[in-house]
């Protein structure tokens, strides 16, 4: 279980990180697909330099929940898979850490649209 | 003619002070923050309250919390919830999973009436498809370049 000041720092950690999205949303006029899809490349690269991992030990869910924690699991997946499997498993590692995520978007995606319809617009 | 000109002026820069963005992006930051920092701690408490109830690996425990998160985005979304969330929290409601989540939804749903193959099946990754796309090629160049470096004997 975590402690009040980890939650502390989850919150704040991952109100950064949005923070820096909205700054690129307002002053950039990127759309939100370029963001997410910034974001997850950036949450890689700085996972592969070996900066995403302390944030991640301060932050916890607060750096894991946003997207670039997404790009986090990829990357320490894709190498934990080099070291263990070569170039196999730089190729099998990034999509087996998250997997369950892909997987889950899919299902419950599908089933949004099963079971959902669009609100109308004004 | 140019004093008469200048009050205008001065009201309509005034006015176009108001609307700028400058101090609304501020306000708009903060929003962000907080409301992505709760998705944040929601997020924390399902992985605490999942570590109770199950025995979770590191690595389990993570995809436990963004299977709950992508479940809850999809539901807020279903629900017609999400958009509201979004307006008022901006990024902070586009960067963390649930945000993911949402891009898939929202298209699922749009495209419903397109049919489940060529509709749903075919759209629902319309915005969540580019975040797969670069992020596992970046991952996988990532292994590649890591693969290079074990390779060189370099550091584990």
């Amino acid at each position: 279980m975590s402690s009040f000041t980890d939650y502390i720092w989850v919150f704040v950690v991952g109100g950064l990180i949005c923070v820096v999205g909205q700054l690129l949303l307002s002053y950039t006029r990127l759309t939100s697909a370029r963001i997410l899809v910034l974001f997850v490349t950036l949450g890689v690269v700085l996972s592969a330099i070996g900066v995403y991992e302390p944030l991640e030990e301060l932050g916890k869910a607060g750096a894991t929940v946003p997207l670039t924690g997404f790009g986090h699991s990829l990357a320490q997946g894709a190498i934990e898979g080099a070291k263990n499997e070569g170039i196999l498993g730089a190729f099998t590692g990034g999509v087996k850490a998250t997997a369950g995520g892909i997987a889950a978007a899919v299902v419950f995606g599908y089933l949004a649209s099963v079971f959902f319809t669009p609100k109308t617009k004004k | 003619m140019k004093q008469e000109k200048t009050p205008e002026q001065r009201q309509y820069e005034q006015k176009v002070n108001e609307m700028m963005p400058k101090s609304r992006t501020g306000f708009q930051c903060i929003k962000a923050f907080i409301s992505g920092g709760i998705i944040c701690c929601i997020g924390q408490l399902i992985s605490d309250v999942g570590s109770l109830m199950f025995t979770f690996t590191e690595k389990s425990r993570g995809a436990f919390t963004s299977i709950v998160l992508i479940f809850l985005g999809m539901l807020l979304t279903g629900i017609g919830v999400y958009d509201k969330i979004g307006k008022f929290s901006g990024a902070g409601s586009i960067v963390p999973i649930t945000g993911f989540a949402n891009s898939i939804v929202a298209p699922a749903m749009e495209y419903k009436r397109e049919g489940y193959i060529l509709g749903v099946g075919a759209n629902m990754f319309k915005l969540a498809g580019p975040v797969l796309v670069y992020g596992i090629a970046s991952s996988v160049l990532v292994g590649l370049i890591y693969c290079i470096i074990y390779a060189l004997g370099g550091k584990a």
